[in-house]
């Protein structure tokens, strides 16, 4: 455009949003000086973008509801387990390991949402069991690996399930023995495996109360130990070992191929 | 999180601002929002590396409210959220609102949809004029004759006795 050009309803726009050309804003400049309607027009318009900012910038200041957050950081989480290559293995383990307390029920799998308390609490109390007892050295299991059929027989009737042991020897871990425990008000079993290392790895298992909201997978990692845990219709477990994700996950796939045999 | 999804946490902010100026009101703003990253979420393999992720956002979040209205003008007679929605909307913000959050929102509460859409995007958000037509997918001529249509309209109500009713910012 050129000075004699009047201005297109287009350029008034752009010049209002700041989106002319250096060249082209002067010549804009230049016309606005001899068209007072135009210029306040541009004025006007300009004033409604200022306005418009005022009166509702202050919501980019607002601190960003949890609920919002949580939307991409849930899903998030939940699609870096859905796209992890070995989560099918474990997933499948996780079917294998109801071989484990037998009769285990469908439906373990159920997507859980948010963590329920229950849940958060009972990888918790697997947590702090596992702690407290790899600890010790000359008690560490109530009943030692070498009475098995006994231990098993005694913690299924107590339970109320019948449990078995998951064999980890290929993981490199040996049964060293088990332990009834309180988890709440209810009964619960612990499984201690002893690797060459002296790393100790439990199974934490307890029957579900019938409140139990069922959970999908979850991990959590507390100074350096890790739990693998989920809820499901009948069964609560956890896996718990001082060892990160990974390697975790890792073992998991061993006894998968192990139970699967 | 990888870095997409920080790169989306960032937007919520400005999706949250262009929602409420939308709608007028908090509680449904923060709903179209939600409904907004739940889609975003489950959509996510058909994001672009690269591409412009507040234009992506926002051409979801538009498309839920478009489908809103149109819920809304289909069915008239039922009493849904969609009515509410027209009721809020049809509210200015309370007394204690400032002033010029009350003349804005009752101005714009004046303009066409599609004129609304388009002056809030360019005016408030920023956008450039290709960014809002891929956001409404229209042709960039419509978008500046929505922008211009609606800004003209919009000053109509802002100083229709010839005076700004809006104060000067500086």
């Amino acid at each position: 455009m050129n000075n004699a050009d009047p201005m297109s309803p287009d350029d008034l726009q752009k010049f209002v949003d700041g989106r002319l050309s250096p060249e082209d804003q002067v010549r804009m400049e230049a016309w606005l000086a001899e068209h007072p309607e135009d210029a306040a027009q541009v004025h006007a318009y300009r004033l409604q973008n200022a306005n418009l900012s005022q009166a509702y910038d202050g919501v980019l200041d607002e601190p960003v509801p949890a609920a919002l957050k949580d939307i991409v950081t849930m899903r998030a989480n939940r699609r870096a387990r859905e796209a992890r290559p070995a989560m099918p293995g474990w997933m499948r383990i996780a079917a294998a390991i109801v071989i484990f307390a037998a009769g285990g029920s469908a439906g373990w799998l159920a997507h859980g949402g948010a963590p329920a308390p229950e849940p958060a609490r009972f990888a918790a109390n697997a947590m702090g069991a596992h702690k407290i007892f790899v600890a010790e050295r000359r008690h560490a299991v109530e009943v030692p690996g070498g009475q098995e059929a006994h231990l098993f027989k005694w913690l299924s009737k107590r339970l109320g399930v019948t449990l078995k042991a998951p064999d980890l020897a290929s993981a490199g871990f040996r049964l060293m023995g088990g332990r009834l425990l309180a988890d709440g008000p209810l009964p619960a079993a612990q499984f201690m495996y002893e690797n060459a290392e002296k790393k100790r790895m439990t199974v934490y298992v307890r029957a579900a109360d019938g409140n139990s909201k069922n959970t999908e997978f979850r991990f959590e990692d507390n100074e350096g130990t890790g739990a693998f845990y989920w809820i499901d219709a009948k069964y609560a477990y956890a896996l718990v070992a001082p060892m990160g994700r990974a390697p975790l996950l890792d073992i998991a796939n061993r006894i998968y191929r192990d139970l699967s045999r | 999180m990888n870095e997409e999804h920080q790169i989306i946490v960032d937007q919520v902010p400005h999706l949250r601002r262009y929602a409420r100026a939308l709608l007028g009101d908090k509680a449904l703003a923060d709903d179209l929002v939600q409904e907004c990253l739940t889609r975003a979420m489950d959509r996510l393999h058909l994001w672009r590396p690269g591409g412009n992720m507040r234009v992506w956002l926002m051409a979801i979040m538009h498309n839920l409210h478009i489908n809103e209205a149109k819920r809304r003008s289909a069915r008239p007679d039922q009493i849904s959220l969609a009515a509410s929605h027209e009721n809020l909307r049809s509210q200015a913000p309370g007394q204690d609102a400032p002033l010029l959050l009350r003349d804005m929102s009752n101005a714009l509460n004046q303009l066409p949809d599609e004129q609304r859409h388009v002056i809030l995007l360019i005016g408030l958000e920023g956008l450039e004029y290709a960014e809002a037509a891929d956001v409404l997918d229209i042709p960039i001529g419509t978008v500046m004759s929505r922008l211009g249509r609606g800004r003209k309209k919009l000053r109509e109500f802002l100083d229709a006795d010839g005076a700004p009713r809006l104060r000067s910012v500086k």
